[in-house]
């Protein structure tokens, strides 16, 4: 196998992990402070479309990113207020978001399938992106790739260096023992949620302003759900939601290359690959148990209510 | 602000708080000089908590003032409370255990305070002046109960300290842990922090305290000078009636042996859990064993595999025996039919479905008493048997259809073990069968238990109550850290001998002396 083609599978494998890794961080920092958010793929669908109706209707593709992320926020924030004002189920109000969402976004963009758009191009990095195998894949990436890079740094430091990483470890932890000590527990959560949101609605326009520059019903194709199998294989650790990321936007690769190389597999099943090998990998990891409950967020899903 | 000698550090006036159903406080007055250790005595459900919680500003009182330091106000948050030197150590700890102990300080103290590497010097020399050694980077699940609490204090102890609050600090700690934490709170009033100290021990009340408030149903009962008082009077301040708080049962001696736990060695799954390493025990017919020990030592793992909710392989059956008959792999109704009645720890979800009445509950470890024919529910009977056991047992309920959930501790744990013991089990194994239960109803359950043991039974006690084994059981063995110390008959030891037992001083196994020590 040539560098040339080697270098065309990293670049794509990153192309192809941003839109989970930016899901999955925001539903991390959700989890980490105790709330189960499985409105994942109805933000992210609505994100997409809300992205790609204003960066058409006004030709500005940075306006249509703003509002992507805004209508991702706006609908979590319908979450948080189900979930964490009136406590209702996590589990049940963040499926009424997804399926909310999906329908939303379908009514909302019936209009817009099948239209053209120029999406973010890439911006290549001169001499950095010459540099062989990996130089393609980190320098020569779109504008939201390279935030996905920064985002990515920005939440690894907080949640493992910070004291709001701390603040909101705990809260998740063991929010009684929290409020107890002065730290406004719902507030946390319900930014926690607004941020997961927001990471969800950028990764819906990196879908329809970046990665395939059109709007197109459900076009994000189960990676909200897939984001949130990460975060629980991913043990609840930053480092490996990246690897979780790369690793299914790989193997999503490999089944296009594999069907250049014309190798005599049934395309369904090689489909499956990113979903199966994602999964396995991290469940691999996620074997010691000790680890894994020391990086779970104890109250994760639980109603809390301050008082008692 | 001039400040005279002898002026209170913290002034109760008429606290009253009212929650739905129940008056918790109602109108109690208190008052703390520094350097004071101030004991607030009461029942489990006298209003201590509320008044701590108020104190510390978790709660908001109905009416009534807070003095601070001669200055009235309103405690409208913890936070407030820490800023004015009002330290808190709860009975269930307020840690984080997947936070390192600087980290939980630094969580508590606010950022201003640094970050948790800053904080670690300040730590160390905290825990070292008060004799609480602590290594600040050491993740709080892998910390002892005993050292938990001095993560706790310690981080009371980091700010300007002027009153420190613990609620039952040692219904966690062996009598020596208990000791040592008596050093470290004398050391505090000596340098003028005030410390209030919720307890319902009426022995270290007497040998550490200076004055005590005692709450009964809400009021005050009295204040008084603890090493003045004997213990009949506290309790009566306490109770009310004191009839039968001290009463002496005769031991026996059993006969045939009938638990035989031989080398019973687990190994427990779950990270934060105990594992327990052989085991040996024995419980004979017509006597009571109590099993010491504290909180987190294998007493959950011990119970769940003599119940049979955690099961043996076949190959390891004769790991238990009920009378010479291997029963280690069988499931809980099985064992049941072998003579078996269980008393679990948690009354609500695993003793009594808390929305079921109390008549399905009498049904759910009974069925097998005739209650059920050909695979339907006999009502009248499961009803007899229901009202049987409320008359029997005295438990207050307006009926037998009232729902478990709304009986109070005691009355509930009456009925539990009225329903277990009603089967006329060959043995009965009890959990913690008193606590949080008031002084009435735990003479009743101990006499109910007596009366049981000289009908023939084997009977097990799991407690962490010492006073209690002592009281009831005829032999006596300690729990730490999933190794059982051996038995020895109760008349023959002291508390002090079984504390050192709870803290892990004996030989690991008598049967294999050349065993490694665990851990």
């Amino acid at each position: 196998m040539d560098i040339d083609l080697l270098s065309n599978i990293f670049f794509a494998t990153v192309r192809c992990g941003t839109p989970l890794l930016l899901v999955a961080m925001g539903e991390l920092v959700c989890e980490k402070s105790g709330v189960l958010n499985l409105g994942q793929e109805g933000m992210m669908l609505f994100g997409a479309v809300i992205g790609f109706i204003v960066a058409l209707s006004t030709g500005s593709l940075w306006l249509g990113v703003v509002l992507a992320i805004l209508a991702g926020m706006l609908l979590s924030s319908l979450f948080a207020l189900v979930a964490l004002v009136f406590n209702a189920n996590q589990v049940a109000t963040g499926l009424a978001l997804t399926i909310f969402g999906v329908g939303l976004s379908s009514f909302v963009g019936a209009a817009w399938v099948g239209k053209p758009l120029t999406g973010f191009e890439p911006i290549v990095i001169p001499w950095l992106s010459d540099i062989p195998l990996i130089g393609r894949m980190l320098f020569a990436q779109d504008i939201l790739v390279y935030l996905s890079f920064a985002l990515f740094a920005v939440v690894a430091w907080t949640l493992l260096k910070s004291r709001v990483g701390l603040i909101i470890q705990a809260v998740g932890e063991n929010p009684n023992a929290a409020s107890a000590m002065g730290l406004p527990v719902l507030f946390v959560r319900t930014l926690a949620v607004l941020f997961g949101g927001a990471m969800a609605g950028l990764a819906g326009a990196y879908l329809s302003l970046a990665y395939t520059p059109m709007w197109a019903e459900n076009m994000s194709a189960g990676r909200g759900w897939i984001a949130l199998a990460l975060v629980v294989f991913a043990s609840w650790r930053v480092w490996r939601l990246l690897l979780g990321a790369y690793l299914f936007g790989f193997a999503s690769i490999l089944y296009l290359v594999a069907q250049g190389v014309g190798l005599a597999i049934p395309s369904n099943l090689l489909a499956m690959l990113p979903y199966v090998a994602t999964i396995v990998v991290l469940v691999l990891l996620s074997r010691n148990a000790l680890r894994t409950r020391l990086y779970a967020p104890v109250s994760l899903g639980q109603p809390w209510q301050s008082g008692h | 602000m001039p400040q005279s000698m002898n002026q209170a550090r913290l002034q109760l006036r008429h606290i009253t708080k009212r929650y739905p159903g129940c008056l918790a406080n109602d109108a109690i007055d208190l008052s703390i000089q520094p350097g004071e250790i101030h004991a607030l005595l009461g029942e489990n459900g006298a209003g201590k908590s509320t008044l701590m919680k108020i104190i510390y500003g978790v709660v908001q009182p109905d009416a009534g003032q807070i003095i601070w330091q001669g200055q009235p106000l309103n405690m409208r948050n913890p936070a407030q409370a820490r800023e004015l030197g009002i330290g808190m150590v709860f009975q269930h700890f307020s840690l984080f255990e997947t936070l390192s102990v600087a980290q939980n300080i630094a969580l508590a103290m606010g950022a201003a305070a640094g970050t948790p590497k800053q904080l670690e010097p300040k730590i160390r020399e905290v825990s070292q002046r008060y004799g609480m050694a602590l290594e600040p980077q050491r993740l709080v699940h892998s910390l002892s109960i005993g050292e938990r609490q001095k993560v706790e204090i310690i981080r009371c102890l980091m700010q300007e300290i002027r009153l420190l609050i613990l609620d039952e600090p040692t219904s966690v700690l062996t009598p020596q842990e208990a000791e040592d934490l008596f050093v470290t709170l004398r050391r505090l009033a000596d340098e003028g922090c005030s410390i209030l100290f919720i307890s319902h021990k009426l022995g270290e009340v007497r040998a550490l305290c200076h004055s005590a408030t005692v709450l009964r149903g809400g009021k005050v009962s009295g204040h008084c000078k603890p090493a003045e008082c004997s213990d009949l009077q506290l309790a009566r301040l306490m109770v009310g009636d004191a009839e039968g708080l001290v009463a002496q049962y005769p031991k026996a001696s059993g006969t045939a042996s009938f638990l035989q736990v031989d080398k019973l060695s687990w190994h427990n799954p779950d990270p934060f859990g105990c594992s327990l390493t052989d085991v040996q025990l024995e419980v004979r017919s017509g006597e009571i064993v109590g099993v010491a020990g504290v909180a987190g030592n294998g007493q959950d793992e011990l119970l769940a595999l003599l119940s049979g909710e955690q099961t043996l392989s076949r190959s390891d059956a004769q790991r238990i025996r009920f009378a010479n008959q291997a029963v280690a792999h069988l499931r809980p109704d099985a064992r049941r039919r072998q003579g078996l009645a269980f008393v679990p720890a948690e009354r609500l979800g695993h003793g009594a479905v808390p929305e079921m009445s109390l008549t399905d509950n009498a049904l759910l470890t009974a069925f097998q008493q005739g209650l059920v024919s050909k695979g339907l529910i006999q009502r009248s009977k499961v009803q007899a048997l229901a009202e049987t056991i409320i008359q029997r047992f005295a438990v207050k309920t307006p009926n037998a259809h009232t729902a478990a959930r709304s009986l109070s501790g005691g009355n509930l744990q009456k009925f539990i073990l009225g329903r277990e013991i009603l089967q006329s089990p060959r043995l009965l194994v009890a959990a913690h069968p008193t606590w949080g239960v008031d002084v009435g109803a735990a003479a009743a359950i101990h006499r109910a238990l007596i009366a049981l043991r000289d009908a023939g039974a084997a009977i097990l006690v799991i407690s962490e109550d010492l006073d209690e084994l002592f009281q009831i059981s005829d032999r006596v063995a300690a729990l730490s850290s999933g190794r059982l110390s051996a038995l020895a008959p109760t008349a023959q030891t002291s508390q002090v001998q079984v504390g050192g037992w709870m803290a892990g001083q004996f030989d690991a196994s008598p049967s294999q002396p050349d065993a490694a020590p665990q851990i």
